[in-house]
């Protein structure tokens, strides 16, 4: 605590200005809409310049935190962004949808007495500052090695390996299934919490590193593995995401109404059908809407179905509001704009009209029992207790699992029983010779920052291997 | 981008064929299996199953007939212009094997789907009758085609303004009654699928059909394309799109195309409205 003694540190951060709740419910504009110069100073001079920083160590890509911060309050944004660059090729995205509360920001020790640091706030700060006054000075790149890597995907795990890669110095190129790059940060993740212009500028640097981005190629499909190896690639590194939804497979189901979060997210954020009929993909608009679930998929379904201006949507979830798996921040925003909680509530059965149309859904209500396996206390239907929510719309985000399309092609690397890809914890390695693999398609669906920091650990074995040899 | 090589307009113009410069698919491609496009930017991603692939020049055929606004806007494209975004090979690739004698039944633009499934069925050894249909002989298709990729080509429209006056079904019956069939593939409307899905049950023959739901991604990540094959939920992108056609829910299939109807309507009265205008 020495380093605290003599300096004097107000317990408050700067708030981060938002839309009104009102106005933003029923637009796709960004919520937060970011600090001015002078916001990101003051801020910037809360930070203590900790000589062992744990902000540091609750980075998975290990951001020189202290570093960046000392630059913006001396005003050298150029050198702030260069000093993020150097361990994160995606900040601008890191900077809003990380959830810093449990990372670096947890681990702040100004937010032992008070509110932490606002570190994620202030990488945002850097970034956008970056896009929108560009000074063009890329970060220096390694001579290159002769070594040609596959990255398959373009999710969160997958640019960060291209990044990581090609300042290393090696030929790199990423293969993406769909017809834009960005994996979850693109068809996931709604314009109003992560604007795609912003996702796109972000690949575009890696692009103007070097980096070849290969879209509509479905490796799996289009190219297999053995093909890209045959192909002369030294090295491949699988980063497709846990992409197949999951249902509660319950009757009903297959009723018109009833959409994956998968499917309700492309559509309104890949495919813009929130822009419907500007662009050509329609998307239902429902007057009564019903989301199954509790994570940051559920919230994102819900406050975009408000957006396209339901009545009413509720959030329905089996266990109470201490287990939702959500970032608290993204329950509040929900709140904020009118998405009401049915805590403690299981649906059992669908219900439709003689078209085949959702009309309602009956459910049951539940209690907390002993704790199970999770360490979660189990819900318990309570008997005799059904009712019925009428909707129009049900948008399930209940999870994803691992998508076969790849796995499948590839007989000779292991999988565990899910279909997730078994890799080396530290390195990423997998069983077959010169592939690499992580982020969701080897945990199941976790973070971005956690799929970035996957993508950190196995580009640096990677490299290892492509320059040893080993 | 994709550039179109050769454009021919089929059946009273309605029917729109497109050969597409798309050398990574063409190479991998087998029968059964379907592609993604997206014409433009705004566009959006519309299933189509190959026609026909030739992977020494590097191209695939598509064959579709103009029912919405964007197949209009496919067919609006001339050759030299590009499409966006095509995706694929997606979907299995049909099971070939020589089973013996076996009809192929093709109703409107199925038939197209329809013809690299018969040559390769032919090409295994099968003796393969062909049955196509259509409303009026000048929306059938392909007849050349397929004579030349089955050993005997029946033809049959629903006005009887050429061939066999009434359904394919008809025929099918017909040959199903002689007792030799061995495999029934059909493709074409859900009603006609449906059909000769009820009619081959009743005679015990395996019959395989391609179904063609609403699809998004293709790829199997978003499952806008499930459909209830013998009451499980299946994803026609990567199950499919060819399943038991006597396992299909096809009553569900037709509930679940008609998830967008008003949409659709909307949008090609809204562009053909855009396009009159210029």
């Amino acid at each position: 605590m020495a380093e605290t003694a003599d300096k004097k540190v107000t317990n408050t951060r700067q708030p981060m200005p938002e839309q009104d709740p009102k106005v933003r419910a029923r637009n796709f504009l960004e919520v937060p809409t970011g600090y001015t110069m002078k916001m990101a100073q003051e801020e910037a001079a809360r930070c203590l310049q900790c000589k062992k920083p744990g902000c540091v160590s609750g980075c998975p890509v290990g951001v020189d935190i202290p570093g960046f911060i000392d630059l913006i309050a001396h005003g050298d944004m150029t050198g702030a962004i260069r000093n993020l660059w150097t361990k994160n090729a995606l900040p601008a995205v890191c900077g809003r949808v990380c959830p810093q509360e449990i990372q670096c920001e947890g681990k702040c020790i100004v937010g032992k007495k008070g509110e932490p640091v606002a570190i994620g706030n202030l990488e945002r700060f850097c970034a956008d500052y970056e896009r929108e006054h560009g000074t063009g000075e890329l970060p220096p790149k390694a001579a290159p090695t002769g070594k040609k890597v596959a990255v398959v995907g373009s999710g969160p795990s997958g640019l960060t390996v291209a990044g990581d890669l090609i300042t290393k110095g090696h030929d790199v190129t990423i293969f993406e299934a769909f017809h834009k790059p960005g994996g979850v940060l693109v068809y996931g993740i709604p314009e109003f919490r992560l604007p795609k212009a912003i996702v796109a500028q972000e690949v575009n640097f890696l692009a103007r590193l070097g980096v070849n981005v290969q879209c509509n190629a479905v490796v799996g499909r289009t190219v297999s593995l053995d093909e890209l190896l045959e192909e002369g690639y030294d090295a491949i590194y699988v980063g497709v995401g846990a992409g197949l939804p999951r249902f509660m497979n319950i009757p009903g189901e297959n009723l018109v109404g009833i959409l994956s979060a998968n499917e309700y997210l492309t559509r309104a954020n890949l495919m813009k059908a929130y822009l419907y009929p500007k662009v050509d993909t329609p998307i239902p608009i429902g007057k009564n809407v019903v989301v199954l679930g509790a994570g940051n998929v559920a919230m994102d379904s819900a406050r975009t179905a408000m957006r396209l201006g339901a009545e009413s949507v509720k959030i329905v979830y089996r266990r109470s509001r201490e287990e939702m798996p959500a970032r608290k921040a993204e329950i509040h925003h929900a709140e904020e704009e009118g998405i009401e909680l049915f805590l403690l509530t299981n649906p059992t059965k669908y219900l439709g009209d003689k078209d085949g149309r959702l009309t309602g859904m009956e459910c049951l209500r539940m209690e907390l029992g002993e704790p199970d396996a999770s360490g979660r206390r189990r819900p318990v239907a309570i008997k005799g207790s059904e009712f019925e929510i009428a909707c129009d719309l049900c948008i399930v985000a209940v999870g994803s699992g691992a998508n076969p399309l790849l796995t499948s092609e590839t007989p000779d690397m292991q999988l565990n029983k899910w279909g997730n890809i078994v890799a080396d914890p530290k390195t990423g390695k997998t069983t077959k010779k010169a592939v690499w693999a992580g982020g969701d398609i080897v945990t199941g669906a976790a973070t971005v920052i956690l799929a970035m920091g996957a993508g950190r650990d196995a580009a640096n074995s990677m490299h290892e291997y492509l320059t040893l040899g080993w | 981008m994709f550039k179109i090589v050769k454009r021919e307009e089929m059946a009273e113009g309605t029917v729109i064929l497109n050969e597409i410069d798309a050398p990574l698919i063409a190479k991998k491609a087998k029968p059964g299996q379907f592609v993604i496009l997206k014409a433009n930017e705004e566009g959006e991603r519309i299933p189509l199953t190959m026609a026909d692939t030739d992977p020494v020049k590097g191209t695939i055929t598509i064959i579709y007939m103009v029912v919405g606004k964007s197949t209009a806007l496919f067919r609006d494209l001339k050759v030299g212009d590009s499409y966006q975004d095509v995706i694929g090979p997606l979907g299995k690739a049909t099971h070939l094997e020589k089973v013996g004698k076996v009809a192929c039944v093709g109703g409107g633009t199925g038939v197209a789907v329809l013809h690299p499934i018969t040559r390769g069925l032919k090409q295994v050894g099968n003796d393969v009758l062909c049955i196509i249909g259509a409303r009026n002989k000048g929306l059938l298709m392909m007849e050349e085609q397929m004579k030349a990729a089955s050993n005997d080509l029946r033809v049959c429209t629903d006005d009887g303004s050429y061939g066999h006056h009434g359904f394919v079904t008809d025929v099918l019956k017909e040959a199903l009654q002689a007792g030799d069939i061995k495999l029934v593939v059909a493709i074409g409307p859900v009603p006609m699928m449906k059909a000769v899905s009820n009619l081959t049950k009743e005679f015990n023959v395996e019959t395989i059909v391609s179904l063609n739901p609403i699809m998004v991604d293709g790829t199997g990540m978003c499952g806008g394309c499930r459909v209830s094959i013998g009451g499980e939920t299946k994803f026609a992108c990567v199950d499919g799109p060819e399943f038991d056609g006597h396992k299909v829910d096809y009553d569900e299939l037709i509930l679940r195309l008609r998830a967008y109807q008003e949409d659709e309507k909307k949008c090609l009265q809204d562009y053909c409205t855009i396009r009159d205008a210029k």
